[in-house]
């Protein structure tokens, strides 16, 4: 395939520009894994695109699907892909072999970019860089599978994971939330996988009092994150049954000191505390879990083949979601640098206009939508700007004479220091909600717009800054996702399962709800209800292996 | 040259999907006006969303976050999916999946649930059409097909690489060797030609229940007809108590009153064929639709008119929908009094289902 073939499909002309780029970004200050570039013909680097850049996947029809529609949008010209690049160490990414000369530059600038920052944004830290190999393990994985039990099978077990594909915990690979003794299931992080260094920087994995490690099921964030636990049950090994066991630690005392030093009140409290604690330890799962799709590798009634892809599946959603959280600043940090490599150092004269034309085609947009390029480099050019002339802290931020405003300048000269700040420490959420400041909104002239029920024309309904940043914000959240959490495996007790929707004002959109649960009911095999609000009306949604319905909840 | 891909195989499974898809939703086409106004020259655009894999996911919020100039309360766009009926608005971005069939797959998974027999064209000359089709870029050619975004980059790029460039008077003029022009190919192609001349009573008793069926009937034979040939001509005559030939536009539109008189379609039709589809070169398919409330004065001559035009066409097709009023005799008498029961074709459209089998009918005799 093209990863094979391609391998040597890099021509001499090619090579010299890239040592030059590759020269001039490390100049910059970029910091990148070595970078191979392989050049493929557009039906090839649409198949490349169709598996997200990588050349061995499993086989699947949705790959087929999307290479339909990017051969067809490129053949009718809709779009053209220039570009690819994957998050691996080394660093692969593939050129279009019909691109001229500049397109070439550009594309290798802006792949070098992309490259530092796969390599030095936080986000990233814990993604696998040996991930070409292992999702070609998937593949020959999955292919057994498909060898052993049918095509048909396979697939259509493989449609029911997708489903569910983005119901995992955002934040999971750099919080501890279990404790390190317990033996996770197939994890995507901590196998035996390429150099991982997983769980290095966790904070959560502080001694927890014993009295719910000895519950035998390890400790949960929600239940020794709370401050002031420090007291409680130490030392202390009550079967769970054991009523009189449930004793709170006492400070030693003398007895006239006995009420002063441990209060009868606070003993009272903490027995209740402890007895509510015991009380949860017994739910399942015991406090809410957000990566539903671990849950179920963990407890659903899966066949060992089944288990195997739900896995397989959880681990490639878990390598693609930090691209999904870092999008604008990912794109904008490379627009950044390949328009500052090619006009300070590449580009020739008679390069200028085929440069300015491919650089305003990727930057321009509609005007219903943010382009993540464009908002993202205007962004970065801004924090730059802001911080060489000190246009932050106290004192500017309160200055209100405008005047004043627009001739601040401090000259700092802290703007490229600042913006390989931000490219280490942030994600979209907080970069959007820290640098997009309301001169910035002006500036660009942003706008929210809406429309009317039943008047299909959309109009520009507000320029207030508060709301434009909300929505966008809003936009970003969970990766634009609904957070979906199980709340009990046990479901009145007879093995259904209760899942709780988080509304934060948005609705589910029903229908496919209503398909989704039928496909978790397959992995289940038992009735699934996931709770959620419906205009307005708190509802529960459930499925029971033949039809939906719906409940109204008090 | 072409090496079998790993996409290949992928590629395989979802057409088989979308196949499958399409065809356990054929009956629901054939009876509902989806399909239409998705036709282009040569490909279908089906609207699956059953194909899109479900998730948890937001519904619409109606709102979004644009850029660009204007003033709270100016329009920016208008929701090209909120017209006509249905649910009002999706949001911008947001797309059901649509697949794009060839129009001959499409009648192929047609014919395998009609289980309709493929047409043999009667031995019709062949005639050769030419077709130029712009190709590409050349640096010669006629002014009316100067490229001019081409022409003026070329330009502009001579004249920054010259050094005549002046940013200050960025006035770019192109010469000779800057200009591009579009330029063409010519082939040649073989067709065996159809015409399908489509009549329609507009008397009064016709309201838009009966057009509608007409019109997913048509759609459909076209659909066949038009797989089966490679040049399909179509043609459409309206008529009550007079018959005048129209655009495909009016035919559908049209709203009459008056009485019918069907003789006068056939009359027009007969014209048709003499003077412009000798039944040399064209495979013709006369349809014909009405309620069959005939002037009973009129029977005798449009018997007498069919009986000219059937032998001059592959079949004819009469199709009785049932109008306002019920429906008609026509149908009767074409049962009753003509001879050539082969080539004449007809069936009762009573409602969406009943398309169906007016198209097992009409397109089963594979002539």
């Amino acid at each position: 395939m093209a990863m094979t073939s391609a391998a040597f499909k890099f021509p001499t002309e090619l090579k010299e520009i890239k040592y030059e780029i590759e020269d001039h970004a490390r100049a910059f200050g970029l910091d990148f894994f070595r970078v191979i570039f392989e050049v493929l013909d557009y039906r090839e680097l649409n198949e490349v695109a169709a598996y997200s850049g990588f050349a061995h996947r499993y086989p699947h029809w949705r790959f087929g699907m999307d290479y339909d529609r990017l051969s067809k949008s490129h053949s009718y010209g809709l779009s053209k892909i220039y570009e690819m690049v994957i998050n691996n160490d080394p660093c692969y990414a593939y050129l279009l072999k019909c691109n001229n000369l500049v397109d070439q530059k550009l594309v290798m600038a802006h792949v070098y970019a992309h490259c530092d920052f796969f390599k030095n944004n936080l986000y990233f830290e814990h993604t696998n860089r040996k991930m070409v190999d292992e999702m070609a393990n998937h593949a020959t994985r999955i292919q057994r599978y498909v060898d052993r039990y049918g095509t048909d099978k396979v697939e259509a077990f493989i449609d029911c994971c997708l489903s569910l594909e983005n119901l995992v915990d955002f934040h999971w690979p750099s919080i501890r939330r279990r404790d390190k003794d317990r033996p996770e299931a197939t994890g995507p992080f901590n196998g035996a996988q390429g150099p991982m260094r997983g769980g290095e920087s966790c904070e959560c994995q502080k001694p927890c009092d014993e009295s719910s490690a000895c519950s035998g099921s390890g400790c949960q964030s929600g239940s020794c994150g709370g401050r002031g636990d420090k007291l409680e049950g130490v030392g202390y090994f009550p079967d769970d049954d054991d009523e009189e066991q449930i004793q709170p630690r006492r400070l030693r005392s003398k007895g006239y000191m006995e009420n002063y030093i441990n209060p009868p009140e606070f003993l009272e409290a903490r027995t209740e505390e402890i007895r509510a604690k015991r009380e949860k330890g017994k739910r399942f799962p015991e406090s809410p879990e957000l990566d539903v799709l671990l849950f179920l590798v963990e407890h659903a009634p899966l066949r060992n083949w089944q288990r195997d892809i739900l896995s397989i599946i959880r681990e490639e959603a878990y390598y693609f979601v930090p691209q999904g959280q870092t999008k604008i600043m990912n794109e904008g940090w490379a627009s950044y640098w390949h328009s500052r490599i090619m006009t300070e150092k590449v580009l020739k004269d008679g390069e200028v206009i085929d440069y300015a034309d491919h650089h305003s085609g990727t930057m321009g947009g509609s005007r219903l939508h943010l382009n993540p390029y464009k908002l993202g480099l205007e962004l970065f050019r801004d924090i730059e700007e802001r911080w060489n002339k000190g246009r932050f802290g106290k004192e500017y931020e309160e200055c209100e004479d405008l005047a004043i405003r627009e001739g601040w300048d401090l000259d700092l000269g802290l703007g490229q220091e600042k913006i390989f700040e931000v490219r280490r420490l942030y994600n979209d959420v907080t970069f959007v909600d820290t640098f997009l400041t309301d001169d910035f909104c002006r500036r660009q002239k942003l706008f929210v717009y809406a429309k009317e029920e039943k008047d299909p024309t959309w109009v520009i309904k507000t320029r207030e800054f508060d709301k434009i940043k909300a929505l966008i914000l809003s936009g970003l959240t969970n990766l634009g996702s609904p957070q979906i959490r199980v709340l009990d495996g046990n479901f009145e007790n007879r093995g259904e399962l209760l899942m709780e929707h988080e509304h934060e004002g948005r609705d589910l959109k029903w229908n496919f709800a209503e398909e989704t649960l039928t496909n978790l009911h397959l992995l289940w095999k038992r009735p699934v209800h996931v709770e959620t609000i419906k205009e307005g009306k708190k509802v529960r949604l459930s499925y029971d292996g033949k039809e939906s319905n719906i409940k109204e909840l008090g | 040259m072409y090496m079998t891909r790993r996409i290949d195989g992928d590629r395989a499974r979802f057409k088989k999907i979308v196949r499958g898809a399409v065809r356990s939703g054929i009956r629901k086409y054939l009876s509902r006006g989806e399909l239409i106004g998705r036709r282009g020259k040569d490909l279908v655009s089906i609207p699956l969303p059953e194909l899109e894999i479900p998730r948890f996911r937001f519904g619409k919020v109606g709102q979004g976050v644009g850029q660009g100039e204007g003033n709270p309360g100016d329009p920016v766009a208008i929701d090209p999916d909120a017209e006509g009926t249905g649910e009002a608005g999706s949001e911008p971005g947001e797309h059901i999946l649509e697949v794009e069939m060839t129009i001959e797959e499409l009648a192929e998974i047609m014919a395998e649930e009609l289980e309709l027999p493929h047409i043999e064209p009667r031995g019709k000359k062949n005639i050769s059409a030419e077709k130029d089709k712009y190709v590409g870029i050349a640096k010669t050619g006629p002014e009316s097909l100067r490229h001019f975004k081409r022409t003026f980059r070329q330009a502009m790029r001579r004249q920054i690489m010259s050094g005549t460039y002046d940013p200050a008077d960025p006035t770019v003029w192109p010469i000779r060797e800057d200009k591009r022009y579009r330029s063409w190919r010519t082939t040649f192609e073989p067709e065996s030609n159809a015409v399908i001349i489509y009549m329609m009573d507009v008397s009064g008793s016709m309201g838009d229940v009966q057009k509608e069926l007409v019109r997913l009937t048509s759609f459909w034979i076209d659909t066949w007809l038009i797989s089966q040939y490679e040049g399909v001509e179509r043609r459409f005559i309206i008529h009550d108590a007079e018959a005048r030939e129209v655009d495909s536009e009016t035919f559908f539109h049209t709203r009459e009153s008056g009485g019918t008189r069907i003789s006068s379609a056939y009359e027009v039709c007969l014209r048709l064929i003499r003077e412009e589809f000798s039944p040399e070169d064209y495979n013709i398919y006369p349809f014909h639709f009405s309620d069959g409330d005939n002037f009973h004065d009129d029977d005798e001559k449009a018997l007498e008119l069919l009986g000219e035009l059937v032998p001059a066409a592959n079949i004819f097709c009469y199709g009785q929908v049932e109008g306002g009023y019920g429906s008609g005799h026509f149908n009767q008498i074409i049962k009753t009094k003509v001879e050539d029961k082969e080539k004449i074709l007809t069936a009762d459209i009573k409602d969406k289902d009943g398309i169906y089998d007016a198209l097992k009918a009409f397109l089963g005799t594979g002539r």
